[in-house]
């Protein structure tokens, strides 16, 4: 993988599935360990499902961009939306007994399981949503570098 | 992998065998689908054998509460079998192991309904 790289695709459900495959492609060609890159791939879809529906509502004239960035110590994912922006205040606790049984709300939650950092900055453009993975051992520089 | 379904029945109980991934689209309308027309055929003890799902995801799980909450409120029974240490896991963190009726082995799950 280069430095890093950027794709722009449409709202539609396919982009959730080709978001977390390029997920799981770059992050198993970095080196991460089999568990991290189910952690990643996962963060990633559910990143993605949210800028598709709720940022863009399927909206053939919105675009989402994914971009990947690896440095020695970090893999940085952003997934932008070109939606109304979402308030943070009104997400529920997936976790509080009263929402147990909701059968959605659980994808900020999964990703805030799953990565080191995550940042969602709303604005009424878009969401920005930031994933970040640190690593841990090997530095990541891709498959070649590992011993 | 697209989700596959079968269903089967042993001694009164419905199992739906799943195969594959449990996502947002294809693979949670088949889940949803599969139990509201177990559950209007009057088939309201339903075992779900999750034991060849390798992913699942949040859309996924909220499929599968709903489903046990849609069983239950229609007077019905919804079992958990065999789950992959995946989804156990994402049942783990997600406070949701507690809730399901989770079981490891198909007779005695069978068994255990009322």
């Amino acid at each position: 993988m280069e430095q890093s790289v950027s794709y722009t695709l449409d709202s539609t459900l396919e982009t959730v599935d080709h978001a977390e495959e390029k997920a799981t492609r770059i992050a198993t060609d970095l080196g991460f360990g089999e568990d991290e890159v189910m952690q990643i791939s996962m963060a990633v879809r559910e990143g993605a499902v949210n800028a598709v529906l709720h940022g863009n509502a399927y909206s053939p004239d919105k675009k989402v961009i994914l971009s990947f960035e690896h440095t020695p110590e970090d893999l940085v994912i952003t997934i932008r939306d070109q939606g109304k922006g979402i308030d943070l205040a009104q997400i529920p606790n997936p976790l509080a007994p009263e929402n147990l049984l909701k059968t959605s709300g659980r994808g900020i939650f999964l990703m805030r399981s799953f990565m080191d950092v995550v940042e969602i900055r709303p604005s009424h453009t878009g969401t920005e949503l930031k994933l970040i993975k640190h690593v841990h051992g090997q530095s990541v520089g891709g498959k070649e570098g590992s011993q | 992998m697209s989700m596959k379904l079968n269903t089967r029945q042993v001694d009164g109980v419905t199992i739906v065998d799943c195969s594959g991934r449990i996502t947002l689209g294809e693979g949670s309308v088949m889940m949803r689908d599969t139990v509201r027309d177990l559950l209007s055929k009057g088939n309201k003890k339903i075992i779900l054998n999750l034991g060849e799902v390798n992913y699942i995801d949040s859309s996924g799980i909220g499929e599968l509460v709903s489903a046990f909450t849609t069983t239950k409120n229609q007077g019905g029974e919804l079992k958990l079998l065999h789950l992959t240490k995946k989804v156990h896991d994402l049942l783990q963190i997600t406070k949701l192991y507690t809730v399901f009726d989770v079981k490891d082995d198909e007779a005695a799950a069978v068994k255990g309904f009322k």
